[in-house]
């Protein structure tokens, strides 16, 4: 017997498609000065955040984050029933931390960068399946947490390669209802692991394009639904790159989304900003779909919006064991409420 | 997607090389010869300083290293180092700074783990291989040098 949510193979659909009530931004000061500068709601200039460590001010991104988005909503955490968090440290300290000083019931998640779009699809499965009214979800990540757990110092004189991303500093919190205004979450397609062989910890848009074209494309063949359905397709954290992989990926299945595709590595920074290929992280797509995307589909830009989180799942022990670098991709429609 | 696992990978790599952009060689190199010249060049300004100040050569010779393994390490500390490695590549990584560059990094990022496991364990992270394989290669040469000279 099929689940009764379930439609196709890999894509769930919403009774009561829960409601994206409010979300909460906070980024470092290279995203603040970059194109979507605007649409986040606190901009850190201090990359310490005023703590002993870059991970103290990563985990204090994350808690001030999803404290404001439950503070917009009117809601207090006593009314959270889970949250549902995780960030690119070993063992997700971040959002480990993060619960602890919450309070609130916790459900730890790994998803590498895909991370806000894992908790969207489960907070909504959470509250559609009626195990909760309100769901509270976050992600994060910094660069300099990052850069040194990843790859080096972040003093060290390196030469990054053209098609490198530079991690987001970052976090963003979101508040999903059962009811209440907003916009609304009506699927999610849950992406499979795919590894293409990619090998370069340096190129993680080619680690990743292979995923988010796959779920894309199941995405399609589950709903039944074309391209024309969507006014936009927006990625994670592919890149330059990475986005030009998986459009090329998809138009050689018979998919051709290019006019309607952009990614949020692509957005969040300028090209004179050196950030390369563009950005990538938790943040990455946490920050722009909880400010950006979110802020365009309430002034009523964009009607039926398909979100795909992207992940690249390494770890610094298995690019040194020469393990391939396989991706990961989930994908949520986001409709206007 | 139909495709045998072997054969999609093998089109994804050529579709990878394909679009990833090569890096600018002529660029790199000439900023690896100006940047890696001019360290050397003052290192040979601080030689002949430190030998018109009266230094015999070998100890003219360590005064430039420390000299400049300080400016690097300096400069590391200020948040300079790698703004200019950016442009420098390899001929800021190789000469003595680079060196420099590679010990103060570490060690300014671990602090906040300790001086024992953070600094004292960390120090070497970068620098440790160089002088692992720098010492055994040294002790190969020596070996071959006492057998065949």
């Amino acid at each position: 017997m099929v689940a009764p949510k379930k439609i196709g193979v890999q894509t769930r659909w919403f009774q009561n498609p829960p409601v994206i009530l409010g979300c909460a931004t906070i980024v470092g000061e290279k995203e603040g000065m970059g194109p979507l500068g605007h649409t986040f709601d606190k901009i850190i200039t201090d990359s310490h955040y005023h703590e002993k460590s870059w991970e103290k001010a990563e985990q204090r991104m994350l808690q001030e984050a999803m404290q404001m988005a439950v503070e917009r909503t009117g809601l207090s955490l006593k009314d959270i029933d889970f949250m549902l968090a995780g960030d690119l440290l070993n063992q997700i300290i971040s959002a480990n931390y993060t619960a602890r000083n919450l309070e609130v019931p916790f459900i730890g998640l790994y998803g590498a960068c895909s991370t806000l779009y894992e908790s969207m699809a489960l907070g909504a499965m959470l509250i559609d399946g009626g195990y909760a009214e309100y769901v509270l979800i976050g992600a994060c990540s910094h660069y300099a947490t990052a850069e040194r757990q990843y790859r080096f110092p972040v003093e060290q004189g390196t030469q990054r390669p053209l098609y490198a991303q530079w991690t987001v500093t970052g976090a963003a919190g979101m508040v999903l209802a059962r009811q209440g205004p907003g916009p609304v979450i009506t699927h999610a397609t849950i992406g499979k692991v795919v590894d293409l062989g990619q090998q370069d910890p340096m190129n993680m848009g080619a680690a990743m394009a292979p995923a988010a074209a796959d779920t894309i494309m199941y995405h399609f063949i589950d709903t039944g639904r074309t391209i024309d359905y969507y006014d936009l397709v927006i990625t994670g954290d592919l890149g330059t790159y990475g986005k030009e992989l998986a459009q090329r990926i998809l138009i050689n299945n018979g998919y051709d989304i290019t006019s309607r595709l952009v990614d949020c590595g692509v957005l969040i920074y300028a090209p004179e900003q050196d950030a390369h290929a563009g950005g990538s992280g938790c943040a990455c797509s946490a920050v722009v779909t909880c400010g950006y995307l979110q802020q365009e589909i309430q002034k009523g830009h964009y009607r039926h919006v398909l979100g795909v989180g992207t992940g690249a799942l390494l770890s610094p022990c298995s690019s040194l064991q020469g393990e391939n670098i396989p991706g990961i991709a989930h994908a949520v429609v986001i409709e206007a409420g | 997607m139909t495709q045998p696992l072997e054969i999609r990978k093998k089109q994804y790599k050529k579709l990878v090389d394909e679009i990833k952009p090569r890096p600018p060689l002529v660029r790199n190199t000439l900023g690896a010869f100006i940047f890696g010249g001019l360290i050397a060049l003052i290192g040979q300004f601080l030689l002949n300083f430190f030998q018109g100040q009266g230094l015999s050569v070998n100890d003219a010779g360590a005064a430039t290293s420390t000299t400049l393994v300080f400016l690097a390490s300096l400069l590391t500390g200020l948040g300079i180092y790698d703004e200019i490695a950016k442009y420098g590549g390899a001929g800021t990584i190789v000469p003595i700074t680079g060196f420099a560059n590679s010990m103060v990094s570490p060690a300014m990022e671990y602090r906040a783990e300790g001086l024992v496991l953070g600094v004292g364990a960390r120090l070497f992270t970068i620098a440790g291989p160089v002088l692992v394989f720098g010492i055994f290669s040294a002790w190969l040469v020596a070996l071959l040098y006492y057998f065949f000279r």
